[in-house]
């Protein structure tokens, strides 16, 4: 076989000189080169902006342009990309906002040099994959992992667990959705799902 | 262009999140609601890019099943008592022989010659694509319609009808679809099966016994003599192994000998490699199917290499 399915695999794109990315292979392209910038990115994004409640709406707007520009021409440097982009929309939303831009202004400019530093993000090798997925999924609250792990690990279907668990099937989907929201986040954001609940 | 502002990124998160749900682990996914899926993701791209994220975790999640049960079957897997329950549900009841042929039913033969490419459009509007070399039968007795694929590969675009399932059997195998494309491909003992969109049930029946399993988007099953698995494709390469549909061949990290052989399914000028260091040089791209003197030049260019060009055959060597 030419194609592989290889998991370890899916992280190559391999283009043609020129060639702008597909939807399929921009897709891919964010997944592996964007998300994994995640935790570093809300780091920023917290220091620089004061309310945290918007800064999860801030991080979905530096991922709309992120896509957007690489739609346009694919970046040969992802983290100096993002970040530049991230900082360019710190510093409208400073504008518009008309609050007093100075010592956020200031910060951004001594910030712009961490965007340059090699990702250590992406020094996290296959062999290590499996035992952060694992972490993360015993940080989920306690019914959410239950159905998650009943799902992920033991192939169960959504009846089955629902009769596993003592609960409806609707209420399987709640924890499925709650759970997978909650992975997302420890595993790109790293933010806890504990803390986040409170 | 985000016509979405007033909600925020966290309630788009929850709606990815639940979409995903709906589609890959709560039970009765239909058209309609991938139609509705396709239109929320491409009305907003924050819809597509939540969408992305959460999957992504998802599907990291997956591997965890990988871990933990390295021998078995890994996936939606019905244990099989029930399963029998939902294949009765579902498909018709077979004879003696869960996979023969009903007797009585019409049968025609399809093939294509090495480099063919042909496209069958059923009466009920279903499409079935052969790519080289290819031979199948279809058999439609009005209650169901089957599909034997004896040689090659093809890709299914199946119109659901619930009263008239449509089933393909290859070998021991057998894929009932559920409302589906999906790709199926049989060469010597190696058969591989691509879902690409709707679901579909794969059965296996040999001398171990029975195996059943409900392949989601994404899922990929390669099953041998001795071996099934289930696994995961991104998309990306479930798109490269349709090229054949557009005339071309993707590689990536593909070694010389596997590009070689797969050129060779398409072409009688037969690119043969005399050398094993250049049978495990890796190379990568799309090239077009039925051009294999287009793939040495380039192989030249890039590796110092020698290529001796006959009417039947092109030798590699140093």
């Amino acid at each position: 076989m030419t194609q592989t399915t290889d998991t370890n695999r899916e992280g190559e794109t391999l283009r043609l000189p020129g060639a702008a990315m597909t939807e399929p292979e921009l897709d891919a392209w964010f997944v592996r080169e964007v998300l994994p910038l995640e935790a570093s990115l809300m780091q920023y994004l917290n220091r620089n902006w004061r309310d945290s409640s918007e800064v999860e709406d801030f991080r979905q707007d530096v991922y709309v342009k992120v896509y957007e520009a690489a739609r346009r021409e694919p970046p040969k440097s992802v983290r100096p990309f993002v970040f530049a982009i991230a900082r360019n929309l710190l510093i409208n939303k400073v504008k518009r906002s008309q609050i007093v831009p100075i010592e956020t202004a200031v910060d951004l400019d001594a910030l712009n040099i961490a965007a340059d530093e090699p990702g250590a993000e992406r020094s996290i090798i296959a062999r290590d994959e499996l035992r952060i997925v694992q972490s993360a999924l015993e940080r989920l609250p306690k019914r959410c992992r239950e159905a998650v792990t009943l799902r992920k690990i033991d192939g169960l279907s959504t009846r089955e667990i629902a009769v596993r668990m003592g609960i409806s099937p609707r209420t399987v989907d709640a924890h499925l959705v709650e759970g997978y929201t909650h992975l997302a986040d420890i595993l790109y954001s790293h933010t806890d799902a504990m803390e986040k609940k409170a | 262009m985000q016509p979405k502002h007033h909600q925020s990124a966290a309630e788009i998160g929850n709606r990815a999140a639940d979409w995903l749900v709906r589609r890959y682990d709560s039970e009765g996914w239909s058209e309609i609601d991938q139609v509705q899926l396709d239109s929320w993701l491409t009305e907003a791209l924050a819809h597509k890019i939540a969408y992305l994220r959460v999957e992504a975790a998802s599907k990291r999640a997956d591997r965890l099943g990988a871990l933990r049960r390295p021998a078995t079957v890994r996936g939606r897997i019905i244990p099989a008592l029930k399963a029998v329950a939902v294949a009765v549900a579902i498909v018709v009841v077979f004879g003696a022989s869960l996979f023969a042929i009903r007797s009585g039913a019409p049968e025609k033969t399809y093939v294509t010659g090495v480099g063919g490419h042909e496209t069958l459009t059923l009466r009920d509007g279903s499409r079935i694509e052969l790519n080289t070399d290819t031979s199948l039968r279809i058999a439609d007795s009005g209650a169901e319609r089957v599909v034997s694929l004896d040689r090659g590969e093809a890709y299914f675009q199946i119109v659901h009808d619930a009263a008239h399932p449509f089933v393909v059997l290859a070998g021991d195998h057998r894929i009932t679809d559920l409302g589906t494309k999906f790709l199926v491909r049989r060469n010597d003992d190696v058969l591989r099966v691509a879902l690409l969109q709707g679901q579909a049930q794969f059965d296996t029946e040999d001398s171990r016994g029975r195996q059943q399993a409900t392949l989601n988007p994404g899922d990929v099953v390669v099953a041998t003599a001795m071996s099934l698995s289930i696994a995961q494709a991104p998309t990306q390469i479930l798109d490269d192994q349709l090229g054949w549909r557009r005339g071309v061949l993707v590689f990536r990290h593909a070694t010389l000998a596997e590009a070689a052989a797969e050129f060779n399914r398409y072409n009688l000028q037969k690119i043969v490699i005399a050398d094993s260091h250049i049978a495990r040089l890796n190379i990568n791209g799309a090239l077009r199917a039925n051009d294999p003197q287009t793939f040495v030049r380039s192989m030249k260019m890039f590796f110092d290499i020698r290529a001796e060009v006959r009417s039947d055959a092109i030798i590699l060597s140093r």
